[in-house]
């Protein structure tokens, strides 16, 4: 029984009952597509291709494709890696994180956000397949599978390994536990199906919804598994991009080699996964027309997080300046000067900028609880974040321990269209998703209506 | 209803009762066909069906077999997998080096340095390490031509003779022109012609002349020659203007000898002191202790000065010729007056009134008969200026009635070229026996190509009474005749040039010599071991009986202390030389040593020239055109700003511009030949007046292998010193670091999370003397040779993705105070100090690469190896960013049987260039990683070899194909583990008793240090430390 708060104020607003719910978050699946989701989906599928032309020459001639060499052995490919595994982590976090602390509000953010951390993880698990120089052999040969190579097995030292386990172990999780949790919804869009006579549709999601019947007993069953998975996830939240972090924590590369990088890239990783959160779900509340599921409230608690993480990867870059300093280890005060008034001064200072700086003005509640300047914000953060991983890979690398190998990196069309390629595959998909899924958890928002809407009566 | 009966026949034959039908009219098939002739049968029909089909169905399953042809009876000789070495000798112009060639299956695949010859003493360097390539060069004449059209030697010889009988009936003049000629055979051959053709004569040329020095010599000594030097000898070296590390006169020679004084330990702490004066920095320059920027105009009097300095010293009166303030020229008169009798003055000056001079100064110090043996000339650049050059006239006043070019391209390489290229058509008769179809073969009617130095018999004397043997080492390839062979064809004589030098060696040597055995056991003897020391010196001395006023007047006359104009230093590329072997790509890609520009042609100019010109050369090689006009000529280069380059000059390098070369170096750069004149009676290779270079705003990227010029002070890559220091200390110049633990610090080496390894059998190990490596960059085409390793071309340099496993570190100096100053430690002095540091995988005992593979496709050997699997690879490339020193190397591309890389990389696309390869090394695929392996094949064959002679290995059974080409020792290798072996006694290895056979091992050399000591990656190859005989440190 859910017990209404007269002082805070109620999740969802606009004094919805359980059947507009359905109906409010039904209606896109069961509509036509609308022109807009057209044109987007179109200009997703035309990066896509372009991203599909890009990745077939590379595969086709080999990385030199790409603008690598002899020093900087990795750019824009894991930068763009460990960017989108970040975004990938916020819908874990919301799901199972705050499903843990109890915190109500995520309820109607956390379908989309767990939609985005899949489609984020399977953009990010692209780069460490086709960075490969022999992705042929590489994708299951980093697999520890008995082989008939004698007793040639993996190197379990080896920080990719552990990558290969943490996302795929990720992945596994957050596809099963977004999964679990569409099922009650899939079986309203049956049940309105069935009403409405579209055996199509009914045979379909009742498939999908496998053949959710909504007893008690069931719902028992269902919770106790959502809480385990939340419980499995947890961990995981914080597991993948520590291990992410260690492929440089655990190298002699100065500027990678930090025992600090674990927790703050997790920081950033939820820093970035909230803010590529907002960006989607600022436009489909639009779209959608979901203005009364996610409110303004939410956004403000989800700008208080964003203010919160990035503080933490502001006081992160200061550690690290001040270990460098403090450590008296001439490369890495090198490596840290460098990053700053190297060559590659323009990304350092753009990502302080953006990661650092521009957080901070949600201290304002005007701008906190606006939702245009949220908008250009997330955005913003994304770009600071990107920039975070390029300054950590490229300027750590470029100017290393011998001058003689220093060097410069510059992108090819072909790094550039292999990030494409993730933008048109995450978008097409994303857009699939809220054509064909429900966008928000319709059997938690009931749960949640009563109390906050009684209010108004 | 009629019923009419209606008779149906089965043919024409039916209804007139044909016999012949009535007897086969109850059979079916009436035909007779197959079935009745005896010859054919239905299983005939089946079975050769049945064959047919088979056949064809096999015929097109099976790959095709491609000049796979086994041998019948196998050659005593030719063992599948057994390489075969053959004494021989390389020959280029004047650049002589006896050496090894290493043939695998019939095939030479590689060159080393002969150790017997007394000159060039084991060494090699890079162009002749390169010419293994030459020989399968894709652009190599096929056959003789005649004009355009490939033609028969038989045709073509009966022509030639024609030709010339025409030509010496009509008492027209015939020529031969050359370079030098070392070979005593050869020139008896010409001897021969010219017998034969009394109106021929033999005019040599060289693309470098030294005629000048002769001419000197001759108005010192009375005899037109050039001496020996010896610098072994010489503890105090000036050199004005000489490059004799590099380019000058006889370079493995003269670096062979150097480095002896360039190894310094505990126990012999004294090393050469050298000053060098000069205008570009060369790699002598580089690794001179005292280095002064003079322009060529001054050099002259440089040189005078130095004459009046030492003559002042000695009591001798003084010259007119003169000029003050010329840095360090006080102190090495001095020095040189200290040190007389064990000094040495060189000069590579062409002008033979400086280098009398030169002559007087040495005589002043006792240099003849201790560093200068006068008695022992050289045959090396014989070349004469004047008679090129009146050859030239000749032929342009149609003069000349005949021409044979042997193996000699003065069309591109001499000054005069295009004169005589145009001139060329007014001779009846011109014949080039180029093996390449070169500038002039391609204006000369008759191709009649000699065989590539690797197919030829050949001797040579490069020293009066040091004689060496060139012998095949392979089949003609194509059907080329030796020149020698022509020569004598076309003097009427069918004679094989085998059995003539080999008569000549019976007739001229064989009786010199003290060995004492009958004719073929000493010429078998001579061919093995490819040469031959006969007599002694002759004892002649020589005393100096210049006319050093005279000198000094001309020398006054030429030379100016104040010349304002821009000037130009024309000098040898380090890589393509004079441009003969500007087609061979290995030389290409070999980064100069002191630009590290590869596959280019630039000028090179001071820092504050290009600030007046406004020329902006970037980190990345981005620079702009210079357009340099000289008197009425000019040449468009890029600019290439070059620390140590005495402002006011140019320098252009020789060897680019080849216009009919083959596809490698076709059109790249521009010919500096012509830009040299006459002054003084030779060759010039300055231009002094007239020079007015002119900024053109074009880009243009010259691609560099190393863009960031000094070491930021990082004492943990460069560890140097002075000697004065390491007089004290042998530790001076060392930097040890520390970690610092709660309450100590600590050595890295203490701290480590591995418990090390053992490597019970070999510890394979390499020490690098940073003292005597002169950075010439011959380890580097030697190990691109050995181990297959693509070549990539420009574009593929400028995005820094070259592929050598092995490279030189170039550093420079800065005049940084403090190194905490970055931006003032990124730029180099305006004369910096130079270190080189080659550099390698460091076969770290805790590789950092090994670690981080996922695939654990590189791993550790039992023997210290980091080892690389390349089909294990699947290029993730976390290695090579986790390798502090940068030398893995990720093949980007497929580089092999890739149209991309088909002019660049030969010996990987085409079917010829394939038979350099070494079998013993996999040819790598595109994505995976690839780095030095220590020679693990030459490693796992010297195991094997020893196997089989059931012995243990013994020290230098396995030696690194770079410590084989390192002329100067400065490499060495070897197990660590025997307490017996060089490396082992040179790092005074100590063993710990508890784990004798740990890869921790103490090394007691002071001067031994790990680059990088403080990652605790603990790398087997050790560094010795610069130490620069300088008086004070350069702090």
């Amino acid at each position: 029984m859910q017990v209404s708060s007269s002082l805070r104020e109620s999740l969802i607003t606009g004094g919805k009952t359980v059947g507009d719910v359905s109906e409010d978050i039904c209606r896109q699946v069961e509509g036509k597509p609308t022109k807009l989701w057209w044109m987007a989906f179109g200009v997703s599928l035309v990066l896509l291709g372009f991203g599909v032309y890009t990745m077939s020459m590379t595969l086709w001639n080999g990385i030199g494709m790409w603008g690598l060499n002899k020093t900087v052995g990795w750019a824009w490919d894991i930068t763009n890696f460990v960017w989108w595994v970040g975004i990938g982590h916020a819908g874990t976090l919301i799901s199972a994180i705050l499903l843990l602390f109890r915190q109500k509000w995520r309820m109607s953010i956390n379908r989309a956000a767990e939609a985005m951390t899949i489609f984020a993880v399977i953009c990010a698990a692209t780069f460490p397949l086709i960075h490969m120089g022999r992705l042929w052999l590489g994708f299951y040969w980093a697999l520890p599978l008995p082989n008939a190579f004698g007793s040639l097995w993996v190197n379990f030292n080896s920080p990719l390994l552990w990558d290969v386990f943490a996302i795929s172990t990720y992945f596994t999780v957050s596809l099963v536990f977004w999964y679990i949790g569409l099922i009650p919804d899939f079986a309203v869009i049956r049940d309105r199906a069935v009403r409405m006579g579209n055996k199509t549709r009914a045979t379909i999601y009742n498939a999908l919804s496998f053949g959710w019947q909504g007893g008690a007993k069931t719902w028992m069953r269902y919770e106790s598994v959502a809480l385990i998975l939340a419980g499995l996830s947890t961990p995981l939240v914080l597991s993948v991009h520590t291990i992410v972090s260690m492929d440089f924590a655990t190298s002699v590369v100065p500027g990678w080699h930090t025992t600090i990088f674990p927790p703050y890239f997790v920081a950033g990783a939820i820093f970035s996964g909230f803010a590529m959160v907002l960006t989607l779900l600022l436009i489909t509340r639009k779209v959608f027309k979901l203005e009364d599921y996610i409110t303004i409230y939410h956004v403000e608690l989800m700008n208080i997080i964003i203010i919160v993480t990035g503080s933490i990867v502001g006081i992160a870059y200061i550690t690290e300046f001040f270990i460098a300093w403090y450590g008296q280890v001439p490369a890495e005060q090198y490596a840290f000067i460098n990053r700053m008034f190297g060559p590659y001064w323009w990304a350092y200072w753009c990502m302080m900028t953006c990661n650092v700086i521009s957080p901070q003005l949600f201290w304002f509640k005007k701008i906190r609880t606006s939702l245009v300047s949220t908008f250009v914000l997330s955005i913003v953060v994304n770009i600071g974040m990107w920039f975070e991983r390029f300054v950590i890979i490229v300027s750590s690398l470029h100017r290393d321990y011998l001058p003689s190998s220093w060097s410069m990196f510059y992108p090819t069309m072909y790094d550039v269209g292999e990030y494409v390629l993730t933008f048109g595959f995450f978008f097409a998909a994303f857009l699939l998703f809220a054509k064909f899924f429900p966008v928000i958890n319709m059997a938690e928002v009931k749960s949640i209506i009563k109390s906050s809407s009684e209010k108004k009566h | 209803m009629s019923i009419t009966k209606k008779t149906y026949w089965k043919g024409i034959q039916q209804l007139k009762n044909d016999p012949a039908f009535v007897k086969h009219a109850d059979k079916e098939f009436v035909d007779l066909g197959v079935e009745n002739d005896p010859r054919h049968t239905r299983r005939d029909f089946l079975k050769m069906m049945g064959f047919s089909v088979a056949a064809a169905s096999l015929a097109a399953c099976e790959a095709p077999i491609r000049k796979a042809i086994p041998f019948v009876n196998k050659p005593i000789d030719a063992d599948p997998s057994i390489p075969n070495y053959y004494a021989s000798t390389y020959v280029n112009g004047g650049d002589y080096c006896s050496v090894v060639v290493k043939t695998r299956e019939g095939r030479p695949i590689k060159i080393e340095g002969n150790t017997l010859s007394k000159v060039s003493m084991g060494g090699t360097n890079a162009q002749v390490e390169a010419s293994v390539m030459s020989l399968y060069d894709n652009y190599r004449l096929r056959g003789p031509k005649k004009g355009n059209d490939n033609a028969s030697w038989e045709d073509v010889d009966k022509e030639i003779t024609a030709k010339l009988q025409e030509v010496a009936a009509a008492n027209g003049q015939i020529r031969i022109v050359s370079n030098t000629i070392l070979s005593p055979s050869t020139k008896a051959a010409i001897e021969q012609f010219k017998s034969q053709y009394p109106t021929a004569s033999h005019v040599q040329y060289d693309q470098v002349s030294y005629y000048g020095m002769l001419k000197g010599n001759e108005a010192s000594f009375g005899k037109a020659f050039i001496p020996s030097y010896d610098f072994a000898k010489a503890k105090l070296i000036v050199s004005v203007g000489a490059d004799f590390l590099g380019t000058w006169l006889s370079p493995i020679e003269f670096t062979k000898q150097y480095s002896v004084n360039r190894k310094i330990s505990e126990d012999n702490r004294t090393m050469s002191r050298h000053f060098q004066f000069e205008t570009n920095l060369t790699l002598t320059g580089a690794n001179a202790d005292y280095r002064t920027m003079i322009k060529p105009s001054q050099q002259g009097l440089v040189v005078a000065q130095l004459y009046n300095l030492i003559a002042g010293k000695a009591g001798n009166a003084t010259i007119s010729a003169g000029m003050d303030k010329v840095n360090y020229l006080d102190k090495a008169a001095e020095e040189l007056w200290a040190n007389r009798g064990k000094a040495l003055l060189v000069c590579g000056s062409n002008d033979k009134d400086v280098q009398v001079l030169v002559n007087g100064i040495n005589a002043m110090l006792d240099s003849y008969g201790s560093t200068i043996l006068a008695d022992k000339a050289v045959n090396f650049r014989q070349g004469n200026d004047e008679a090129m050059a009146a050859f030239v006239a000749d032929a342009e006043a149609s003069r000349i009635g005949a021409v044979v070019f042997y193996n000699c391209n003065p069309v591109y390489d001499h000054p005069m070229g295009a004169q005589l290229g145009g001139a060329l058509k007014n001779i009846s008769l011109t014949v080039s026996t180029s093996y390449t179809e070169d500038e002039t073969a391609s204006m000369s009617a008759y191709k009649t190509p000699d065989h590539h130095y690797l197919e030829s018999w050949n001797d040579f004397e490069p020293k009066a009474n040091s004689f060496s043997l060139s012998q095949p080492a392979i089949t003609p390839i194509f059907k080329t005749r030796q020149a020698q062979e022509s020569l004598l064809m076309w003097a009427g004589q069918k004679v094989e040039y085998f059995s003539f030098v080999k008569n000549n060696w019976k007739n001229w040597y064989f009786n010199q010599s003290a060995l004492g055995l009958g004719f073929q056991a000493f010429w078998d003897k001579c061919l093995y071991d490819g040469v031959l020391e006969v007599g002694s010196e002759s004892g002649e001395s020589f005393s100096f009986a210049g006319d050093v006023n005279g000198a000094s007047s001309a020398v006054s006359a030429n030379y100016k202390a104040n010349n304002t104009g821009f000037e130009i230093a024309l000098y040898e590329s380090y890589g393509v030389g004079n441009g003969s072997q500007a087609n061979n790509p290995l030389l290409q890609e070999l980064p100069d040593p002191i630009t590290k520009a590869v596959w280019d042609h630039y000028a090179t100019i001071s820092q504050k020239d290009a600030a007046s010109l406004g020329v902006d050369n970037d980190a990345e090689g981005r620079t702009q055109y210079l357009n340099i006009a000289i008197g009425g000529k000019s040449v468009k280069l890029p600019a290439l700003v070059q620390p140590g380059q005495t402002p006011g000059t140019i320098g252009i390098a020789l060897g680019y511009g080849r216009t009919k070369v083959g596809k490698v170096a076709e059109n790249l750069g521009q010919n500096a030949y012509p830009l040299i004149v006459m002054a003084n009676g030779s060759l010039n290779y300055s231009v002094s007046t007239g020079v007015t270079p002119t900024f053109v705003d074009e880009p243009y990227q010259i691609a560099q292998t190393q863009i960031h010029q000094t070491y930021m002070g990082r004492s943990n890559v460069i560890q140097e010193s002075v000697l004065s220091e390491f007089k004290k200390d042998p530790e001076a110049g060392r930097e040890f670091t520390k970690i610092t633990k709660w309450e100590e610090k600590v050595d890295p080496g203490t701290i480590s999370m591995w418990k090390g390894h053992d490597y019970n059998n070999h510890h394979w190990g390499m020490s690098i003397d940073l003292n005597s490596c002169t950075g010439c960059g011959a380890c580097i085409v030697a190990c691109n040779v050995e181990n297959n390793v693509a070549l990539v071309g420009k574009q593929e340099v400028i995005n820094r993705r070259e592929m050598h496993w092995l490279r030189i570190d170039r550093y420079y100096s800065s005049d940084a105070a403090d190194i905490s100053d970055y931006e003032a430690l990124e730029h180099a002095s305006e004369n910096p100090e130079v270190v080189f540091q080659p550099m390698l995988c460091q076969h770290c005992n805790n590789a950092p690469c090994e670690t981080v593979c996922p695939v654990a496709a590189t791993t550790h050997s039992t023997e210290g190896l980091n080892q690389m699997t390349y089909n294990r690879c699947i290029g993730t490339r976390y290695c090579a960013n986790n390798c502090p020193y940068k030398v893995r190397r990720f093949n980007w591309f497929k580089y092999h049987d890739n149209q991309q890389f088909y002019e660049v990389n030969p010996s990987m696309n085409t079917d010829l260039g394939r038979m350099v390869l070494n079998p013993d090394v996999t040819v790598r695929s595109r994505g995976v990683m690839e780095k030095c392996s220590f020679c693990v094949q030459r490693i796992q064959s010297g195991k094997l070899t020893a196997k089989r002679e059931k012995r243990k290995l013994k020290d230098g059974d396995v030696v690194t194909a770079c410590q084989a080409s390192c002329t100067s020792g400065a490499i060495v290798f070897g197990d660590m583990n025997d307490s017996e072996s060089q490396i082992s006694k040179l790092l005074q290895i100590t063993r710990d008793e508890k784990r004798p056979n740990s890869s921790d091992k103490q090394i007691g050399n002071p001067r031994a240090y790990r680059v990088l000591e403080e990652i605790g990656v603990k790398p087997n190859i050790f560094y010795l430390t610069k130490i620069k005989n300088k008086d004070v440190t350069n702090a």
